[in-house]
């Protein structure tokens, strides 16, 4: 169930190879309609960030700002976690360490066990879908309701979020109608979104009010004053908090600002990239429990401290989570969260993944057009597609990559390094594009051609045009 | 280097942390930015929170918000209302309820924001004085006051401002909660008030 290993250096985990990115963006990509519809949805968020950028004439200045805050909080990593400790602890809160995904859960299992707490609302945190914390605290007979209504929806249907900030995106309002009706007993074929709301709103509040605790991820953890901001639209996370006496914040290493005033230029960034919305209806600062109540942080590596190894990846680590490089990238837009299988998909999915897990994630960094437009976007300025590029270098250097990669890319270097060969080549090709019957060209084998045409050959190369020009000009 | 010490997640984390270099970055000083300035901040004030969602007024005194919350619909079907503002009434006294529990049928919340931010329509509030924070999340229809002298510009000059109670919560609200979830269409609320008014002073 958990596959979760102590990792001391960057991709060392050698688990199998998941099922390839191509293979499983196949499943998404056979229903077309749907496909076109994920991808028009994320363009309309794409579109609304935009709107957002433009508006504030400092948007390149605060990027730069926040890339400068999150390099120098990494770089200065040990001292800020230590400091963020000492003023949490101050405040009344209690502090903990995991090192990886099972002594996270196994933290937040005996926490609730000691609190005898048997029914737990969560608001949404990537960090406990990516160490598996539902299974691991479902199998000890923990009831565990995942509040934000997309991850609900995700949770009822027993799937993965498919995106961290809209993880039921690749979901229709059909569907999300039928899971309601089998399991909330919504009217049939009522496939009204507002209709819809109003019943899980009905049914989570009965949740909010039952429940013994309260599990929340954390956007931003404040060093100097040892607070906690967290981020919703919904106000899931603050519902679940401040009913139940027992509030458990679980949070990777990386989310450390060292000041207080950090904070403006991470909100004013983070909800206009992510959603196009000028800052989340709730941007909460816990410090310390409530009175009579309890606060416990987790704090976890995971694998963090194996990307902050890295040199090439580690900026990866500046990431805040806002969503913007899966919105814009083409190909996470045509091929669906699921086809990473990666709790984090998209671009910075495909940089992190493999830091975790080279082997099993090998087949990310090719999801990839190298078009840039996710490096744009990116509010903390991580170099994505650069670092997507630099990936592939590691992947042929470890022998990562298929064989049939590893021999074209083999023969591509023969054949550009030597002029002969390459002039044959050019001549096979354009003889070969206008002879070839579509049925050579376009078989089973041809992965490539399968959903593009070839282009019309010219009839002489650009070295013949090039050698003929000149000849017409000497005359 | 890299041991793994199961027992001390934490000397394990902080050894393998200082076992790496990693560039060094000098802070930035936040103080020295241009950020954008309103030509008229409560407008863009006012502005904001209608595109979030929000209901906002311009009203001159206190005892006008009272006259007009008395013929709010919202109010009158209101059947528990909590009020933190002198001079609005309430029915229900925090001080009586010691569990947040009880406070399931809250219906209407008037509260006084400290500070409102012209960029985003936010609303400082803190549970200061306040015994149980749940009232901001629970009750299904909410009412804030704003002075407008304690509106500025950008999320610069408020984080400027404030000072986050310690030990305490702070939260900036930003209209009523929403959701997009089903089909990216928007629904105004989800789990925290369905209606905000906001009375600009
Ligand atoms: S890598 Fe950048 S754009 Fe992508 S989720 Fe992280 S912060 Fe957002």
């Amino acid at each position: 169930m958990n596959a979760i290993h102590n990792t001391n250096h960057t991709g060392s985990r050698n688990s199998p190879p998941a099922l390839d990115h191509p293979q499983l963006a196949n499943i998404f990509t056979a229903d077309q309609a749907r496909a076109h519809w994920h991808d028009g949805a994320l363009w309309f968020v794409r579109q609304k960030r935009d709107r957002m950028a433009k508006a504030i004439p400092e948007w390149e200045e605060l990027r730069s700002l926040a890339s400068q805050i999150k390099a120098h909080a990494l770089a200065n990593l040990p001292e800020y976690l230590e400091l963020f400790e000492r003023q949490a602890t101050e405040m009344g809160a209690v502090v903990h360490w995991a090192a990886d995904g099972q002594q996270h859960n196994q933290i937040v299992y005996d926490l609730l066990k000691e609190n005898r707490a048997q029914r737990v609302v969560k608001s949404k945190s990537m960090l406990t879908e990516e160490c598996h914390l539902n299974p691991f605290l479902e199998a000890h007979g923990i009831e565990v309701v995942d509040t934000d209504l997309g991850e609900w929806i995700v949770q009822l249907r027993g799937e993965p979020p498919s995106h961290i900030v809209l993880p039921a995106i690749h979901i229709k309002k059909e569907e999300v109608s039928e899971t309601f009706h089998q399991h909330i007993h919504t009217e049939e074929g009522n496939y009204d979104p507002t209709y819809l709301t109003r019943q899980a709103r009905h049914h989570l509040r009965q949740k909010f009010l039952g429940a013994q605790a309260g599990i929340t991820g954390v956007n931003f953890a404040v060093a100097e004053t040892g607070g906690l901001v967290i981020c919703t639209n919904e106000g899931n996370a603050d519902l679940g908090v401040s009913l139940p006496n027992l509030h458990i914040a679980c949070m990777g290493i990386e989310k450390i600002v060292p000041r207080w005033i950090d904070l403006s230029v991470f909100i004013r960034l983070l909800a206009r990239s992510a959603t196009g919305q000028p800052i989340t209806t709730y941007t909460s600062h816990f410090h310390g429990p409530r009175v009579g109540g309890q606060l416990h942080i987790v704090l976890v590596d995971n694998g963090r401290s194996a990307v902050r190894s890295h040199h090439t990846f580690q900026e990866a680590l500046h990431c805040i989570r806002c969503g913007a490089c899966m919105n814009t990238c083409p190909v996470y837009r045509r091929s669906g969260g699921h086809s990473y299988s990666n709790t984090v998909p998209g671009p910075i999915g495909s940089v992190l993944a493999p830091a975790m897990d080279a082997h099993k994630h090998h087949s990310l960094p090719y999801a990839c057009t190298l078009c840039g437009s996710c490096t744009d976007v990116c509010p903390v300025k991580i170099p994505l597609h650069h670092q997507l590029l630099a990936w592939r270098g590691e992947m042929a250097e470890r022998k990562l990559i298929p064989l049939s990669k590893r021999l074209s890319m083999k023969m591509g270097r023969i054949v550009l390094g030597n002029s002969l060969l390459f002039r044959t080549g050019g001549w096979l090709a354009r003889f070969g594009l206008r002879m070839l019957p579509k049925w050579l060209t376009h078989h089973r084998l041809n992965t490539w051609a399968r959903q593009r045409d070839l282009p019309i050959a010219p009839k002489q190369s650009f070295r013949a045009l090039f050698q003929q020009r000149k000849k017409r000009h000497q005359d | 280097m890299n041991t793994t010490d199961n027992r001390n997640p934490r000397r394990t984390i902080l050894d393998r942390l200082r076992s790496q270099s990693v560039p060094h970055v000098a802070l930035p000083n936040l103080n020295a930015g241009a950020w954008i300035e309103y030509a008229d901040p409560v407008q863009q004030f006012t502005e904001m929170i209608k595109l979030v969602g929000g209901n906002c007024q311009c009203i001159d005194s206190v005892s006008s918000v009272a006259k007009h919350l008395g013929s709010f619909s919202q109010r009158l079907e209101a059947k528990r209302t909590y009020s933190a503002v002198e001079g609005i009434p309430g029915n229900v006294n925090l001080g009586d309820c010691h569990d947040p529990h009880e406070l399931e049928n809250l219906d209407f919340v008037v509260y006084e924001g400290a500070l409102g931010v012209a960029e985003n329509g936010a609303i400082w509030i803190t549970d200061r004085d306040l015994r149980h924070r749940v009232v901001f999340f629970i009750t299904q229809y909410l009412v804030l006051l704003v002075r407008r002298t304690n509106i500025v510009h950008t999320m610069h000059q408020a984080y400027a401002q404030i000072a986050p109670p310690r030990p305490g919560f702070g939260v900036f609200l930003s209209g009523p909660s929403k959701t997009a979830d089903i089909e990216q269409s928007l629904v105004i609320g989800a789990h925290g008030c369905r209606e905000l008014q906001v009375f600009v002073l």
